[in-house]
């Protein structure tokens, strides 16, 4: 392809006023304790598969709360449904069966 | 019997009306000295109270019948000129009145951070950017909220730290109360408008009291409503009068765009303008903050190190109601207790 010095990119900005946030309402429906979460990262910093891969609870609840579902079933797949992370859960979120509720939301909906 | 000693009160807000209540009740004679016609203060503006919504108009009128016809009341007075007689306080007050007190108690309150100075936020530029005392305001007339179209608002954007920890604008520190205040408000207006999204842009939540990360509990759960850590960097107003708002998601580490109804800015506490002359005029320190100084910050926060001055609420920096008041009974027991000693 021809060089012209320039390319284009992608718009970055989290643009809520277009964004489909239904995915999260759709979760919030099923596992409500997911209103509680203060981002605080403690599930994060004790998940094991975490440790390897790009799987963050904390990001996706930011993700999804945005509206934005970019890699979010792939981050999922990585979740072993150890549980942990509801052990750590300051504020009580329902951690795993967010996860797993997610996961059904995005199969049934492709 | 000896003539009771007089004393000082300067300020009739919640503070001054406390601190006069309690020094009346212990047997002393006081002047509430008022530059409004009104008592109640800054809380007088406002609707209703966290963490329990009582009205706080009520606040007010509780503390009314320990003062009614029993402290002398100078209304539309200010302070002008004090001087010294031996332990005595002179001050002379602006229709030409001096009074001889014995002790003077300093309860001249805070103002609210006037908006306009952000400019970036359109405050008094754009319609339906309103401030957290505007919103009061609507809130205690209407007992509703609309936009400046009266349209009922689908989105409500509210904005914390505008005015507060913020070195551009001279108030480097936290104003304490706006944060919590933000989420009764948010709940306030969720209960109005069900269907309305409503959001919060914050840097940090200082839910410090107690009831108060109940309220926040409340607010994310049974009201759905959003809090988006990143400060508000610019507003603008679009064709149909809804205003754009740009931050930075800083969870998602990425710039944010959002457009609501709406915007309410929570405006801090600063020092009152009529501070800087007070403590000229009884040699009073302050800090960098401009708020009065303390004799000490742990054991005399009610003193202010000037023999016969105490301090009660705000003058030394941002409170609650209930700190503001436990603070104006203090210094009238201190004060009480300096009187009886001399
Ligand atoms: S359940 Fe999934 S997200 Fe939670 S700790 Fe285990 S692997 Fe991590
Ligand atoms: S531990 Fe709980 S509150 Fe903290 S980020 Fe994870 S889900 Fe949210
Ligand atoms: S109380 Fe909250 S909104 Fe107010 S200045 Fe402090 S952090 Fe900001």
């Amino acid at each position: 392809m021809k060089n012209w010095g320039y390319s284009i990119h992608k718009d970055n900005q989290i643009d809520l006023d277009r964004n489909d946030t239904s995915v999260y309402k759709a979760l919030i429906l099923v596992e409500p304790s997911i209103a509680r979460c203060i981002s605080c990262g403690s599930c994060c910093a004790t998940c094991s598969s975490g440790e390897y891969t790009s799987l963050s609870f904390r990001k996706i609840m930011i993700q999804i709360s945005r509206g934005e579902t970019k890699d979010l079933y792939s981050n999922l797949s990585q979740c072993m449904l150890c549980g942990k992370c509801i052990l750590v859960c300051p504020r009580d979120v329902n951690t795993r069966n967010a996860i797993t509720k997610l996961l059904q939301i995005l199969t049934t909906k492709n | 019997m000896a003539e009771s000693k007089k004393i000082a009160v300067i300020g009739g807000g919640i503070a001054g009306m406390e601190a006069a209540g309690n020094l009346v009740n212990l047997g002393f004679e006081v002047y509430l000295i008022e530059r409004t016609n009104r008592l109640g203060g800054n809380v007088a503006n406002w609707y209703c109270l966290f963490p329990d919504f009582k009205p706080s108009s009520k606040v007010v009128e509780q503390l009314k019948p320990a003062i009614q016809n029993k402290v002398q009341f100078r209304f539309g007075a200010e302070v002008c000129k004090t001087e010294k007689k031996g332990n005595k306080h002179l001050l002379h007050l602006n229709d030409g009145e001096v009074l001889e007190c014995d002790a003077v108690v300093v309860a001249s309150g805070f103002s609210l951070f006037d908006a306009h100075r952000k400019e970036e936020y359109g405050y008094g530029i754009y319609d339906n950017v309103i401030t957290s005392a505007d919103l009061e305001k609507q809130l205690a007339e209407n007992h509703t909220v609309m936009t400046t179209q009266h349209k009922a608002p689908r989105k409500i954007a509210f904005i914390h730290c505008v005015g507060s920890r913020d070195h551009k604008v001279g108030n480097a520190y936290c104003s304490k109360v706006c944060c919590v205040t933000g989420v009764k408000q948010a709940i306030e207006v969720a209960k109005m408008h069900p269907e309305a999204e409503i959001y919060s842009f914050y840097m940090d939540l200082r839910m410090y009291d107690r009831q108060f990360e109940d309220l926040y509990m409340e607010a994310q759960t049974q009201h759905n409503v959003r809090f988006i850590r990143g400060r508000l960097s610019e507003c603008f107003e679009n064709a149909d009068k809804t205003i754009l708002l740009k931050a930075e998601d800083t969870l998602s580490g990425k710039p944010f765009r959002l457009s609501v109804d709406m915007v309410v800015l929570l405006v801090g506490m600063q020092a009152d303008q009529s501070l800087k002359h007070i403590s000229d005029m009884f040699a009073l320190k302050t800090s960098d903050d401009r708020f009065l100084s303390v004799a000490d910050v742990h054991t005399s926060s009610i003193y202010s190190g000037v023999e016969g001055v105490y301090l009660a609420g705000a003058c030394t920096g941002p409170k609650s109601i209930h700190e503001t008041l436990n603070s104006a009974r203090a210094a009238a027991l201190s004060t009480a207790i300096y009187l009886n000693q001399n």
